[in-house]
């Protein structure tokens, strides 16, 4: 276990840097921060003044250098648009994003095992098939679509839940959460479902065809001849089997529920990451945007890290073969 | 710890908001919330929206661009490079302090540590404080702006803002980048509305001032909550949902469904900034000959894209002035005529046409991409084919300096609220050693335009300088310099109730101290 996370440890270093190379080569073709910074008016010299000021005019290697630098101390840049440090900016915007996936994946588990499972059992039962025909069409769906009906149904027209925002927050420890209060808890209910949209189609079937598939192995024939109780053979024999594919897929797909959250946060005004990186796209804040990437592929790396971890755990062979 | 106990005072706050009686809360919803507390860091609409409601400046406009006293009660021109105001008394800051003519002195003087302001003031000479109430305010030259720059004079606390904070870093800092104090503390102006939380890109809260001069406002709004929401659908929602109680801007294509719903309100208002494409005669031979240029301009039917795309949000324009301008001119008025239009391509030897290349922003102005592609397709009717690429703004001013194209789209209001700031940078011979003609990437050039234009900048004669403004507003019109659109207007949706008709107007200030909902 040691070897293996010692390795991994030096992976992700080289997949950091990669990532901030990529970052900052990208950052020079995304406009000039200092457009935004300034009204439309402001003369080319004084401009040229505060790029100086900077040191936007280095050459690309002694920036990178002194950003590399500079984050091995833990030190990702100043925001230009926020005015304050990268690290801080995103981690005050991280807790939003976090519950947002959180419940996200949480309604997606909650959905999409029950539904699965039971279109496995009984593919031919009515509620099977209205399923099957509802993840057809929800695969095609957009987001940003799934979100704007939603959004129509339940806040214009029948005013039940709120249309944006996080609405009332509490402050534990520094994390501002919405998951404590009746009104945030509210707030939560459209953004997450419609994050969820993009998954909830996809994993109904992914749980539902493995099952399937392992109902027709050798080894479930063997437990039915043995005689066990059907709950058994379906939810420890197969429902066990079927799961390890299933959380392989689960951790890629987190990182899909993350990328998604850029549209789900911009049409709900929800206050996160996602929002957060497409303003300063817009805004050319490069530095935000550098310092966006390094965390997010911080972050994949350690949710790929567990992914492989609890993989372990469910499958031993996974174990052996990793530590040879 | 403070902030903990920020927030508590602030969840108090809001949580009382519904118990209070008589409270009128009004939630606010606009694209972006102020970028800074520093009124004197951006020259961007947001801002000065912000300083009207915070602060308040020494003159305002109303609704018919006429000079309505604020913080100066009363001036006069006592010689050609002076003017002196007379300020009111017994105005408070919301610190406490008392305002004075420091305090305008102060403010003028910190103009000049800000990169933004610094090029609008310009102008102005070192002004000499006469008495606590009475203040010269000086220029270089004769200038006839003087008023239309004193609206954009909102005085700061002069106490609240000299010393040092507890970095240790001056309070009166002005930097574009990084930490300054009047950045981040809340902001001590004499305005309405105190600023009591704000949390940059979610919320602000704004409280009514008590001891607020302006006793004979009809406001009556004590609290405002303001929030930023920046995705168009989004924010239609939500006023139609009522979360929120009053939006701005209003995106067009949801204007017949506020009209339609009996909730809410829809009101626009004419704004001063005109949408323009520019020919660019250096890059493209075609278009040096003024009869080329008369036929695009021909061949443009504006009024069909301010009815179509803009769906009625837009004024269609046929030159550069708006209405109430002393540059605008009544028998300027748009040409579409394709038969004419042709006729010149004819005349020019160009009936074959010619290909062309564009660029436009797409997230800049209000369907700005849209504009670009009608654009298109009328010209070529008469045989011009342009290849038109658009970008995000953040993109785009770089591009424009460089001008790849033949074709650029430029969108501008002037500062001033007056005819001269367009000629000057959008007509003027284009020049590094002038720095005049800065967005004149048409590269139109004529000395007669150049002359008047200075002229009018130092000419006191208000009544001389408008004939001679319009006299330039003749002429790029009859040289076809450059393709006008439309002006945009200004957009605002409230719930019924919201008296919002009294208190907008051109500039896109909604003065909501004056706000009144029933």
């Amino acid at each position: 276990m040691f070897a293996f996370i010692v390795r991994r440890i030096i992976q992700s270093i080289v997949v950091m840097l990669v990532i901030s190379f990529i970052g900052f080569s990208v950052q020079h073709n995304i406009g000039d921060p200092v457009r935004d910074m300034v009204g439309e008016r402001v003369s080319v010299e004084e401009r040229e003044a505060i790029r100086d000021k900077l040191g936007l005019n280095d050459p690309f290697w002694t920036q990178y250098i002194r950003f590399v630098g500079n984050a091995a101390k833990g030190d990702l840049g100043t925001s230009y648009f926020h005015s304050k440090p990268t690290l801080q900016v995103i981690l005050s915007k991280a807790p939003a994003t976090l519950e947002l996936v959180l419940v996200s994946s949480i309604i997606i588990i909650l959905l999409t095992f029950p539904i699965g499972i039971y279109s496995a059992l009984f593919p031919r039962s009515l509620f099977s098939k209205i399923v099957m025909g509802f993840s057809t069409i929800g695969v095609a769906v957009p987001v940003f679509l799934t979100a704007i009906v939603l959004i129509y149904i339940f806040g214009v027209e029948l005013n039940w839940l709120p249309a944006y925002g996080r609405g009332e927050t509490v402050n534990i420890w520094g994390w501002e959460t919405g998951l404590l209060t009746w009104d945030g808890l509210r707030h939560l209910i459209l953004p997450s479902l419609s994050l969820s949209s993009i998954m909830l189609p996809l994993y109904i079937r992914l749980i539902r065809s493995e099952m399937m598939e392992v109902l027709e192995t050798e080894y479930i024939k063997f437990a039915w001849a043995k005689g066990l109780n059907k709950n058994r053979v379906w939810l420890v024999h197969a429902f066990k089997n079927t799961l390890l594919p299933v959380v392989t897929v689960f951790g890629v797909e987190i990182g899909i529920l993350f990328a998604f959250t850029l549209l789900t946060e911009t049409v709900f005004q929800w206050q996160g990451m996602g929002f957060m990186f497409l303003e300063a796209v817009e805004r050319s804040d490069t530095a935000l945007l550098v310092a966006y990437l390094m965390v997010v592929g911080g972050m994949f790396v350690l949710i790929n890290t567990v992914i492989d971890v609890i993989y372990g755990f469910i499958n031993p062979m996974v174990r052996i073969a990793g530590a040879k | 710890m403070r902030k903990l106990i920020v927030l508590a005072l602030t969840c108090a706050l809001v949580l009382s908001f519904g118990a209070t009686v008589g409270a009128k809360v009004l939630k606010l919803a606009l694209d972006a919330d102020p970028k800074t507390l520093d009124i004197q860091e951006q020259l961007s609409g947001g801002t000065l929206q912000f300083s009207h409601w915070v602060f308040d400046p020494l003159v305002r406009y109303r609704q018919d661009m006429s000079f309505e006293p604020r913080l100066a009660e009363k001036w006069e021109r006592i010689d050609d490079l002076t003017v002196r105001f007379s300020l009111r008394k017994g105005v408070t800051f919301h610190s406490g302090n008392p305002f004075t003519a420091k305090d305008v002195k102060f403010t003028l003087d910190r103009f000049n540590n800000s990169p933004d302001f610094k090029g609008l003031f310009e102008p102005f000479a070192e002004s000499v404080i006469v008495d606590d109430f009475t203040i010269d305010i000086k220029t270089k030259k004769p200038y006839p702006l003087m008023l239309n720059m004193m609206t954009y004079v909102f005085p700061m606390d002069s106490i609240y803002y000299t010393g040092t904070d507890d970095q240790g870093k001056p309070k009166d800092a002005l930097l574009k980048v990084g930490y300054t104090y009047a950045k981040t503390a809340l902001p001590s102006g004499t305005g309405a509305f105190r600023c009591i939380y704000r949390e940059h890109g979610v919320k602000m809260l704004l409280s009514r001032y008590t001891d607020y001069w302006d006793k004979g406002s009809p406001g009556n709004v004590t609290e405002i909550i303001l929030a930023p929401i920046k995705e168009e659908a989004t924010r239609v929602a939500a006023l139609l949902a009522g979360d929120v109680d009053f939006i701005m801007p209003v995106p067009p294509q949801d204007f017949a469904r506020l009209k339609k719903d009996k909730k809410v309100e829809l009101f626009t208002y004419t704004g001063g900034r005109i949408i323009t494409v520019q020919m660019n005669q250096n890059r493209l031979e075609p278009l040096k000959d003024a009869r080329v240029r008369q036929a695009i301009v021909y061949a443009v039917n504006n009024a069909g894209i301010s009815k179509k795309i803009m769906k009625g949000t837009a004024t269609v324009a046929g030159q550069m002035s708006p209405k109430g301008y002393y540059g605008y001119k009544e028998s300027l008025v748009p040409r579409y005529d394709l038969s004419k239009a042709k006729k010149l391509m004819k005349e020019a030897g160009y009936a074959k046409g010619f290909e062309a290349t564009m660029i436009a922003p797409n997230n800049r102005y209000v369907n700005d991409e849209k504009i670009a592609e009608a654009f298109v397709s009328m010209v070529s009717k008469i045989g011009i084919k342009i290849n038109l690429k658009t970008m995000p703004k953040a993109q785009y001013w770089d591009e424009f300096d460089r001008q790849p194209a033949d074709f650029q789209m430029i969108g501008w209001h002037s500062d001033t609220e007056d005819s001269g700031n367009f000629y000057e940078y959008l007509l003027m011979c284009p020049g590094k050693e002038t720095g005049y003609g800065q967005y004149n990437s048409g590269n139109y050039c004529n000395p007669k335009v150049d002359e008047l234009t200075l002229a009018c900048q130092s000419e006191t004669d208000l009544e001389k300088r408008a004939m001679m403004l319009q006299e330039i507003e003749q002429i790029i019109y009859d040289d076809a310099a450059y393709i006008p659109f439309h002006w945009q207007n200004h957009s605002y949706g409230v719930k019924k109730g919201v008296k919002a008709q009294a208190i907008i107007n051109t500039l896109n200030f909604p003065y909501l101290g004056d706000l009144v909902v029933e």
